[in-house]
């Protein structure tokens, strides 16, 4: 389970229309799933097809998370034109079986879609998101 | 000694332990001297060839080591060493993006909200 506050969901949606044509990306810290903290990323690939977070915000973002005695409970891109669903180069790439995908969607731009995903071994288990 | 950041995803590999020290004139020999210990976290790490794998990168104090020596790159005691996997994705060349099971490509019109 995921879950996010209003602003917080807010956020990563502003995000990802700020970031549109290309891909967004950023990671969420907090605790058992709940979300404490956004991260926004720089996607270093500059694309609207790829993301590639920039390790140098990523260490700096996990030294605070460790700090601060937060998890990383998940991980956040866009896809700009399709649904909120992992594709098979996210599973592919999905280095952190702990924590949760989760996928923007701007597809419909009017109702922009934010779903969670667990992807360990190759496999995609969806989980809820809450916003309160 | 320097002090070797373990990612969560590797800390299966160090029994769930986040922070290690190890010693080694450089990446390399810390790399190995972690292997002693913790057998096969190389192979995480490193390809067939001994290289650092394309999606870890590797950091001593704040720099990746491609920028500077690679595995070569010299370790003093207490440097910190940061081994991260990257974070990536992208939409897959042949159809945008991978169908969901059962109902194609479902966009779903609202988040799910808890009054």
């Amino acid at each position: 389970m995921l879950e996010l506050s209003r602003d917080q969901a807010g956020a990563l949606i502003k995000h990802a229309e700020e970031e549109s044509p290309n891909e967004c990306c950023g990671l969420l810290a907090g605790r058992n799933g709940r979300v404490e903290r956004v991260y926004p990323g720089t996607n270093v690939d500059h694309s609207p097809y790829t993301y590639l977070m920039d390790p140098k915000e990523q260490l700096a973002a996990f030294k605070e998370m460790e700090a601060g005695g937060l998890d990383l409970v998940g991980i956040y891109h866009s896809h700009t034109h399709t649904a909120a669903y992992p594709s098979r180069t996210d599973v592919a790439k999905a280095f952190y079986p702990d924590a949760l995908y989760v996928i923007v969607s701007l597809a419909r731009r009017d109702a922009p879609d934010i779903r969670a995903f667990r992807v360990a071994d190759g496999q995609i288990r969806e989980e809820s998101v809450i916003v309160r | 000694m320097a002090i070797v950041y373990i990612p969560t995803p590797l800390r299966q590999a160090t029994g769930g332990r986040s922070k290690l020290t190890a010693s080694g004139r450089t990446v390399k020999e810390l790399l190995d001297g972690l292997e002693r210990i913790y057998p096969g976290i190389r192979q995480q790490l490193c390809d067939e060839t001994g290289e650092v794998r394309s999606f870890i990168n590797v950091f001593v104090n704040g720099t990746e080591i491609r920028q500077l020596e690679g595995l070569l790159t010299p370790v003093q005691d207490a440097d910190e060493v940061s081994i991260i996997p990257a974070m990536a994705g992208g939409l897959d060349e042949d159809n945008g993006g991978m169908r969901e099971p059962g109902s194609g490509i479902r966009v779903r019109p609202d988040v799910a909200t808890d009054p």
